[in-house]
């Protein structure tokens, strides 16, 4: 047992946990523990009144043994008498017994708010204090309804006592961060920003807490912070080290102070005022000067608190992103520490650097350390600090320096820790693809990624080089040669067997002149790893098999030998068997003609963002967006591997070892002629969406009833009546899009003088241009017909075009006219940006005629999934953890356009107890916010 | 803010506990579980911050006892490092040359000095001089030895 410590020790506490410590096993301890209780629950229970000192050294008991890990399910009662207690440490005791064991106990929490009420208006600043705490450590929403409206009049009321005041305002931080709605702003607002100017350096420190975390959320209320901000720390920087006395720490003049002004400058752009911004450069300034002063101490506490101020000035001048003098010395300054001895400043200097890469004016002075960074990634023996030199290089990375970062971050792999292979097998592909000149040198980076580490390569990855390769003409004999090449190893990768495939089924014939890789040679070469392999590998070589047959005829009977064989047409697995015995069937009894046109070389992948981007971005947010439905189908198209052209309408089929075995019905197989189509096709086709056939729908006006619904997706039923069903199917790419149009005749009579086009009204024929291919004049009973629209956007337009379509049906003249759902948000590319930059931007975006808000009430339910889809879907990036509000949306995005490219910003504000949303358009361009934000907050 | 901050022993028992946002039961335990773990399995050249779920954890050890706070990201991971060794240093000048004993047999001590510090996860009073006498005004009622000896053991 230790000395008797200060204040009134409980003798009776100290024996017992000694009794506990003292106890040799786990079993002894609950023991003693039990007994322990049952005393208490019988002094507790007794029907002599316990007086204070024992209450409080039970009660003190029981919190020991919850915290030792215990259930507690007694003692509430006692802790709550405490509370009312006139002792100060009974109270306290009962105190701490609430805030560490919160009770949802409705009865209970009101007697405690009843003793925090007498607390606080008790006028000593002791209970006061302890009453504050108590709400802070619970925090709970009953506690913030209690007292929400009484502690921003004690923050600002004249006579508080500065301790207290030091404790409202973190009170009313935590209120504010759980129950933001119960923390109206109001006239005390002003008030606390004054706070800054407290004479009492400890109300300032809590107060800049409070104010930073208000001015996020309300920049505009609470601007006039910036100047007060940067006078006083003008003030701290430049006095002495002893002038602060108490709140200098280890020779730094008030840290802490420093560095939360210094957090609540970034919540704000760089000041207008001229004299204000020079006054802060010069404290950034003298803050950089300072780092290179010999120091006042070798203390590391010293070194810590002052290099704490300095990396928050980094961070700030990252932030502002305005001034390259600063931003090219702290990005020396960094420099510096990359190489210092302590593991803790290289590990920050490194990660600081990474936001220092992306700025436009420090880029360049980042890149000059790569050798430093390069060397880290050899060197260092922490883990965590490599994985920070990863990060660097990764973001330091561009067209200059590709070559040599991707051969060093492949070097690292084949030594790197399990724990960061993928990660890093991610970015080598996102690096080489991005950055690569040459595209022979990424097809050998990413087969020398899946040599070195092919466990770690996922779908993702080797998925996306086939995308290119298949979209790149100019490289898919090489691809062919090399991965034939690579094939010979003799153990190779699976993933490596899987590329190797598919692209031999593809461009297999580019490499066939050569005797040494002549098709039987492939076969054979591919067919020698065929047991090797899993069953989904298997089934993609079947698929290779039969485009060889398509190929090259001369090994077809060498392949129909090997599909025939007991091994394939009886395998245990039923997707393998399936396949041999279809294409077994498919290679007898087609024609050459169906053969080349069914397995017809894969038409180009859509262009859209990378898939193994949105990967890494999944790795490194967990908790980022889901699966949506809209993700999983771009998946497919994108990623749906499956050597077989199918056409483009039947790939949402949701497993790609499902995908084309559908052969013995047709519709699946619509690359053949359409005209066996069965009239339930588009059904088929739109799963997503098969809206019952509106008997009423009037044929002369222009309808529009499914329009909205195309402006968050850009697949689905536009139109459908009795007669005819039209679906849509479109994909955008910057200022460009195709659109496909299907026209089904769901009737068993032909349409004759079918025609169809597109007309574009008033201004409209200037912002958009529209090309249609014409169609067949004829539609047969039950076929469906397609029909392809080039999309081209000139300037941004408001109205959309009439697709306007006329047929003959049974003698009468039919008119259909529907307003085609081309919207300007299809013409979106996602951007990503970090918490700083879209605040910054959205800051300079703040001129009334940029912004458009609106607040509506919802139509749908507030299904956060749903509304995150349906950002997704109109085309911006959702930006996560942006928002200091979990529960509002931000996105960005760039509208292309041909004259020019605007960029757009946005935020959602959820308010789910009025059912209603605030919708915020940031654009430089009036005219664009405004058709945002009519066409979105339509969809909520 | 600071989400919370541990206090635990090189073989891995809790000393000290204090969240600052509301979790289960059974998440704490999953934390701590998996912060003794992580922390204690480093090497003393590692650096003291670590990559964890969405948070920043900082650790430093004291003589035997490890200090280990969570961080969300804007926070500033030295200053972290400098709030633990503020609070050891609180702790010190209240106890007098503080050591793993004190905090176990005072531990609501430990935890008032704490709630002077920091509130809400946020740094409240950075002098000194003010949290400990703010923590000494409790101890209005100073009792001797003879006091103390009379109080019953049970």
């Amino acid at each position: 047992m230790p000395a008797v410590s200060k204040g009134d020790g409980m003798r009776g506490l100290a024996v017992f946990i000694s009794d506990i410590r003292n106890c040799k096993s786990k079993e002894a301890e609950i023991k003693r523990i039990n007994k322990e209780l049952a005393n208490i629950r019988s002094k507790f229970k007794g029907d002599k009144a316990l007086d204070g000192y024992s209450k409080k050294k039970y009660v003190c008991k029981l919190l020991f043994i919850f915290l030792l890990g215990h259930d507690i399910d007694f003692g509430h009662m006692e802790a709550v008498n405490l509370l009312s207690s006139n002792k100060y440490t009974e109270k306290q005791i009962g105190y701490l017994f609430i805030s560490v064991l919160v009770n949802s106990n409705s009865d209970l929490i009101r007697l405690i708010n009843n003793a925090i009420k007498n607390d606080l208006s008790s006028r000593n600043p002791t209970f006061m204090n302890l009453a504050l705490h108590c709400i802070a450590n619970v925090g709970s929403r009953e506690m913030a309804e209690a007292f929400a409206a009484d502690i921003p009049r004690i923050l600002v009321a004249g006579d508080t006592m500065d301790s207290v005041k030091q404790s409202a305002a973190l009170c009313l931080l935590r209120l504010n961060r759980t129950s933001p709605d119960l923390v109206p702003m109001g006239e005390w607002t002003s008030r606390v920003v004054h706070l800054l100017n407290d004479q009492h350096l400890g109300v300032v420190t809590a107060a800049t807490s409070l104010i930073t975390t208000l001015a996020q959320k309300n920049p505009e209320e609470f601007k006039t912070s910036v100047s007060l901000a940067v006078a006083r720390l003008s003030r701290i920087v430049t006095s002495a080290s002893t002038d602060l006395q108490d709140y200098t720490y280890y020779f730094v003049p008030a840290p802490w102070l420093s560095v939360k002004l210094l957090r609540l400058l970034q919540c704000y752009p760089p000041p207008e005022d001229a004299a204000i911004r020079g006054r802060l450069s010069e404290c950034l300034e003298t803050i950089l000067n300072k780092a290179q002063e010999p120091p006042k101490s070798k203390k590391v506490q010293h070194s810590n608190a002052k290099n704490a101020v300095l990396f928050e000035a980094i961070s700030l001048i990252i932030h502002h992103d305005s001034e390259p003098t600063l931003l090219v010395r702290a990005c020396n300054q960094l420099g510096q520490f990359l190489q210092h001895r302590e593991t803790n400043l290289r590990y920050l200097a490194l990660e600081s650097m990474c936001t220092l890469a992306s700025s436009e004016f420090s880029h360049e002075a980042v890149k000059t350390h790569i050798e430093t960074v390069i060397n880290a990634l050899k060197t260092e023996r922490d883990v965590s600090v490599r994985q920070r030199a990863v990060d660097l290089l990764y973001a330091m990375c561009d067209r200059s320096n590709v070559q040599q970062i991707v051969a060093e971050m492949l070097n690292y792999l084949e030594t790197a820790d399990y724990s960061i292979r993928e990660e890093i097998v991610l970015k080598v592909a996102i690096l080489a693809e991005k950055y690569a000149v040459d595209y022979t040198w990424y097809v050998d980076t990413i087969l020398n990624l899946i040599r070195i580490a092919g466990d770690y390569v996922s779908e993702e990855v080797w998925y996306r080089v086939i995308q290119i390769v298949i979209n790149r003409d100019d490289v898919q004999g090489y691809a062919a040669k090399t991965v034939f090449e690579a094939l010979q190893a003799p153990a190779c990768h699976e993933n490596l067997v899987k590329v190797g495939g598919y692209i031999l089924g593809e461009f297999g014939n580019l490499i066939a002149g050569d005797p040494r890789s002549s098709p039987l040679v492939q076969f054979n070469l591919l067919h020698s790893k065929f047991h090797l392999c899993s069953v989904p590998s298997r089934a993609l070589l079947l698929s290779t098999y039969i485009k060889f047959i398509n190929l090259f005829p001369e090994v077809k009977g060498t392949i129909q030998e090997v599909l025939r064989s007991d091994s394939q047409l009886r395998n245990a697995d039923v997707e393998l068997q399936q396949r041999a015995v279809e294409y077994l069937r498919l290679s007898c009894i087609a024609s050459t003609d169906i053969l080349a046109t069914v397995l017809e070389e894969m038409p180009p992948f859509p262009e859209r963002e990378s898939s193994i981007l949105a990967k890494l971005k999944r790795k490194k947010g967990p908790g980022m967006v889901p699966d949506i439905e809209e993700g999983r189908k771009d998946k497919n198209v994108n990623g749906g591997m499956e050597p077989i052209s199918t056409n483009a309408t039947t790939k949402s089929t949701p497993s790609p070892s499902t995908d084309l075995l559908s052969l013995g019905s047709s519709p699946a197989l619509s690359s053949a002629p359409p005209s066996s189509s069965a009239g339930g096709l588009l059904v088929d086709v739109f799963t997503e969406n098969h809206a019952p056939a509106a008997p009423g729908v009037p044929m002369g006006p222009v309808a529009d009833d499914n329009f909205s619904r195309f402006v968050c997706k850009n697949n689905g039923v536009l139109f459908e009546n009795q007669l005819v069903q039209i679906g849509l199917k479109s994909e955008f790419r910057q200022n460009l899009g195709r659109m496909y149009i299907f026209f089904g005749n769901k009737t068993s009579t032909q349409f004759l003088n079918f025609s169809s086009s597109v007309i574009c009204q008033d201004s409209l024929k200037t912002q958009l241009s529209i090309h249609i291919k014409p169609a067949d004049p004829t539609v047969d009973g039950g076929a469906q017909l397609q029909q392809i629209l080039n999309i081209e956007c000139v300037s941004d337009f408001v109205e959309a075009p009439v697709l306007s379509i006329q047929f003959r049906y049974g003698g009468t003249l039919q008119n259909i006219a529907v307003k085609l759902p081309i919207t300007l948000n299809k013409f979106f590319q996602p951007t990503e940006m970090t918490s700083q930059d879209f605040f910054q931007r959205w800051k300079q975006l703040s001129s009334p005629q940029q912004e458009v808000q609106k607040i509506f009430k919802a139509k749908h339910s507030m299904d956060t999934e749903v509304t995150k889809a349906k950002i997704i879907g109109f085309g911006v990036a959702l930006l996560d953890r942006v928002d200091p509000n979990p529960s509002n949306f931000v996105g960005a995005g760039v509208i292309h356009t041909k004259t020019t490219q605007v960029g757009c910003l946005l935020r959602l504000e959820p308010n789910t107890q009025a059912q209603m949303y605030r919708l915020t358009l940031r654009t430089s361009r009036d005219t664009v916010s405004q058709r945002l934000c009519e066409l979105l907050s339509d969809q909520f | 803010m600071m989400r919370f901050l541990l206090l635990f022993s090189r073989q891995g028992k809790l000393r000290l506990q204090k969240w600052f946002t509301p979790l289960p039961e059974r998440e704490r335990r999953k934390i701590v579980r998996d912060m003794t773990m992580m922390v204690l399995a480093r090497s003393p050249r590692c650096c003291s911050v670590i990559h964890w779920r969405d948070l920043k954890i900082v650790y430093k050890r004291y003589a035997s006892l490890y200090f280990c706070s969570a961080l969300e990201d804007p926070d500033n991971e030295l200053l972290a490092l400098e709030v633990m060794h503020r609070y050891v240093e609180l702790l010190d000048k209240y106890f007098g040359n503080v050591c793993e004993l004190d905090i176990i047999f005072n531990f609501e001590k430990a935890y008032f000095i704490l709630d002077e510090f920091l509130l809400g996860g946020e740094v409240q009073e950075t002098s000194k001089l003010l949290v400990v006498k703010s923590t000494e005004e409790s101890d209005l009622l100073q009792e001797t030895m003879e006091e103390y000896m009379r109080k019953p053991a049970f």
